[in-house]
C-alpha cells in the first residue's frame, strides 16, 4: 500500500515540478520580450550575438546543407530513374529541403551548436555570479544578457535555414547534373516551375522562424534556470539540446499538419 | 514636561527587524535584528552555511524575507518598485567572493561598466574615473588584463573598484578574505578600511575569518542559527560571556559546536555486525 501511495507521490511531485518550470519559462518569456525596448535603443548588444549565434553557426550550416543536397541528389535520382523521371530531380531535391529539411536540419544543428553554447554561457554567468553582479549594479540581466541572445537565436534561425536549403539545392545540382547526367536545363525549369513562393517557401520560413523561437527559448531558459554547479551546467546543456530536437521534430508535425493536411 | 534625558540618535543606514527567512523548512533566520551605523565598518561573522551570503542578497533586494523588514536609507527595500529598488541599488556596492567580473570584459572595461550603464559621461571622463578607481585599489598598470589572467586577490580588487565605480554610499563584502595568501590578504584588510574612510562609504563584511575582520571592524555581529548570539566593538565580543562565541573567535576544536557530529556511540557501532 505504501509503495503505491509513494509512487503516487512521486508522480505528483514530478507533475507538479514540471508545471512550476512550465511556468517559470513563460515569465522568463515575458521578461526577455518586454526586454525588446531597451535591446532597441542599444542595437550593439544584439549584433555582437547576432555574430556569435548566427555568423560562427554558418560553417556547419552550409557544410551540412551541401551533403544532405548531394544526398538527395543521388537517393533521388535512383529512385526517380526508375520511373524515367530523372527530370523533376530538382523539384525534389528543393521541395524536400525547403519544406522540411532546410528548417528542420538547420534547427537541430542550431540547437546541437548555438544552443547548447547559450545555455553553457548563460549557466556560467550564473554559476560565476555575473547575473547576480550585474542585478547589484542595477542592470537587469534579463534585458542586458537573455534579450539579445533569444532575438539573435530567433532571428538566425531563418536565414540559417535559408543558407542550409540553397546550398543543398546546388549539392543536389552537382551530383545530379554534373556526375549522373541529368540535363541542367531541366534541373532548374522544373524547380522554377513547380516551386511555389507561398506553399513551400513561406512555410518554410514560418517554420524556421517558428523553431528560432522556440529554440532560442529553450536555450535561455535552461541556461538561467540551472543549478549553478558545474554538475547543473552541464545537465542544462544536455538539456537544451534534447528538449530542443524534440520540440522541433514534434512542432514540425503539428506544423505540416497545419499547412499541407488537408 | 518632556525627559530630558534622550537616548542618542544613532545614524542607522540599515535598519533589520525580526527578520525571518525560510528555505524550505529550516529556518535561515529566525529573528534578527541589526542596526548598521552610517560610516562604520560593520562586521557580520558566523560558522559556513548560517545564511551570510543570504544575508548580503536580502540587504541587497535580490531575496525577499518571509517576515520582518529591512530599510535601506529610510527606503524598506521589498516594498520598492522595480524602478526604485535599482535606483537605491545604485547607491551601492556588491563584493562578490568571487568577484564575479564579467569574463568577456578587461579590466578597464569591467570597472567602466556601471559608468557606461548608468552615466551619459563623454569617454574622456569615464578613462579618467576608471583610471583613479584602479589607482586606489593599486591595479591601474593590470588595466588591460583579462579577468582569467588575474589571481583571485586581484579579481577582488578590480570588483572593488568596480563597486565604488558609481561613488555608493554602503559596500557589501561577501566573505572578502577566503582563499586569499596572507599578502593579499592583508592588501585586502588595509583597503577596506582605507576606502570606508577615505570615501566615507559604510561598509558591511560577512566573513568568517575572524582576526582579520575584527581588525578592522567597528561593529560586530555573530550569527548562529537564525539568531544574533553577540554584537558590539570587537574587544567586547571577543571576552564575551558566551561559551558559543568563545569557541567561535578563539577557534576551539571543542565546545559547544561539537567535534563529533552527532552518532551514536563508538563501541556499539564498531561491533555491531
Amino acid at each position: 500500500m505504501n509503495a503505491v501511495l509513494d509512487s503516487l507521490a512521486a508522480l505528483g511531485r514530478t507533475g507538479l515540478e514540471a508545471l512550476a518550470r512550465l511556468g517559470r519559462g513563460h515569465v522568463l518569456l515575458l521578461g526577455v520580450l518586454e526586454g525588446l525596448g531597451p535591446l532597441v535603443r542599444r542595437p550593439r548588444l544584439l549584433l555582437v550575438q547576432l555574430y556569435s549565434v548566427g555568423v560562427l553557426s554558418v560553417l556547419i550550416i552550409a557544410v551540412s546543407g551541401i551533403f544532405v543536397g548531394m544526398v538527395l541528389g543521388l537517393q533521388g535520382h535512383y529512385i526517380l530513374s526508375r520511373f524515367g523521371a530523372e527530370a523533376t530531380l530538382g523539384v525534389m531535391v528543393a521541395a524536400s529541403l525547403v519544406r522540411e529539411l532546410g528548417p528542420v536540419v538547420t534547427a537541430l544543428l542550431f540547437a546541437g551548436r548555438a544552443g547548447s553554447a547559450l545555455t553553457a554561457e548563460i549557466g556560467l554567468m550564473k554559476a560565476t555570479e555575473q547575473l547576480s553582479g550585474l542585478e547589484m549594479m542595477a542592470v537587469n540581466p534579463v534585458y542586458r544578457v537573455l534579450t539579445p541572445r533569444f532575438f539573435a537565436g530567433f532571428l538566425s534561425m531563418p536565414l540559417l535555414a535559408a543558407m542550409f536549403s540553397a546550398l543543398g539545392v546546388y549539392g543536389g545540382w552537382f551530383v545530379g547534373v554534373g556526375l549522373l547526367g541529368v540535363d541542367d536545363g531541366t534541373y532548374w525549369s522544373q524547380m522554377q516551375a513547380k516551386i511555389d513562393l507561398e506553399e513551400d517557401i513561406y512555410n518554410g520560413v514560418i517554420k524556421s522562424l517558428v523553431f528560432g523561437f522556440v529554440c532560442a527559448w529553450i536555450a535561455i531558459f535552461q541556461g538561467y534556470d540551472c543549478v549553478p554547479t558545474s554538475e547543473g551546467v552541464s545537465r542544462a546543456t544536455t538539456k537544451t539540446v534534447v528538449h530542443s530536437a524534440l520540440a522541433v521534430l514534434g512542432l514540425d508535425f503539428v506544423l505540416t499538419a497545419l499547412m499541407f493536411g488537408k | 514636561m518632556p525627559s530630558r534625558r534622550r537616548p542618542v540618535k544613532r545614524d542607522v543606514l540599515v535598519r533589520i527587524r525580526g527578520l525571518r527567512f525560510y528555505r524550505g523548512d529550516r529556518a535561515i533566520f529566525d529573528g534578527v535584528d541589526i542596526d548598521i551605523l552610517r560610516g562604520k565598518v560593520t562586521a557580520i561573522m558566523g560558522p559556513s552555511g548560517t545564511g551570510k551570503t543570504t544575508l548580503l542578497k536580502l540587504i541587497g533586494g535580490q531575496l525577499r524575507p518571509s517576515a520582518g523588514s529591512i530599510e535601506v536609507d529610510g527606503q524598506n527595500i521589498h516594498a520598492l518598485g522595480t524602478r526604485d529598488l535599482y535606483a537605491l541599488r545604485k547607491r551601492m556596492g556588491m563584493l562578490f567572493q568571487s568577484g564575479a567580473l564579467l569574463t568577456d570584459l578587461n579590466v578597464f572595461e569591467n570597472v567602466a561598466y556601471p559608468l557606461r550603464e548608468h552615466t551619459d559621461l563623454p569617454e574622456s571622463m569615464i578613462r579618467k574615473l576608471v583610471l583613479l578607481k584602479l589607482e586606489a585599489v593599486g591595479l591601474r598598470g593590470a588595466r588591460d588584463l583579462m579577468p582569467a589572467e588575474l589571481s583571485g586577490g586581484m579579481a577582488r580588487r578590480v570588483a572593488l573598484a568596480r563597486g565604488i565605480a558609481l561613488d555608493p554610499m554602503m559596500i557589501l563584502y561577501d566573505e572578502p578574505f577566503t582563499g586569499q595568501d596572507p599578502i593579499s590578504m592583508g592588501v585586502l584588510v588595509q583597503l577596506i578600511r582605507r576606502l570606508n574612510d577615505a570615501a566615507r562609504l559604510t561598509s558591511v563584511i560577512v566573513s568568517h575569518d575572524v582576526a582579520e575582520t575584527a581588525a578592522i571592524a567597528d561593529d560586530l555581529y555573530v550569527i548562529a542559527d537564525g539568531r544574533v548570539i553577540d554584537r558590539g566593538p570587537p574587544a567586547k565580543v571577543k571576552v564575551s560571556g558566551s561559551a558559543w562565541t568563545r569557541q567561535f573567535m578563539q577557534g576551539l576544536p571543542d565546545g559547544p559546536v561539537p567535534f563529533h557530529y552527532p552518532a551514536a556511540p563508538l563501541a556499539g557501532d564498531l561491533f555491531a555486525v
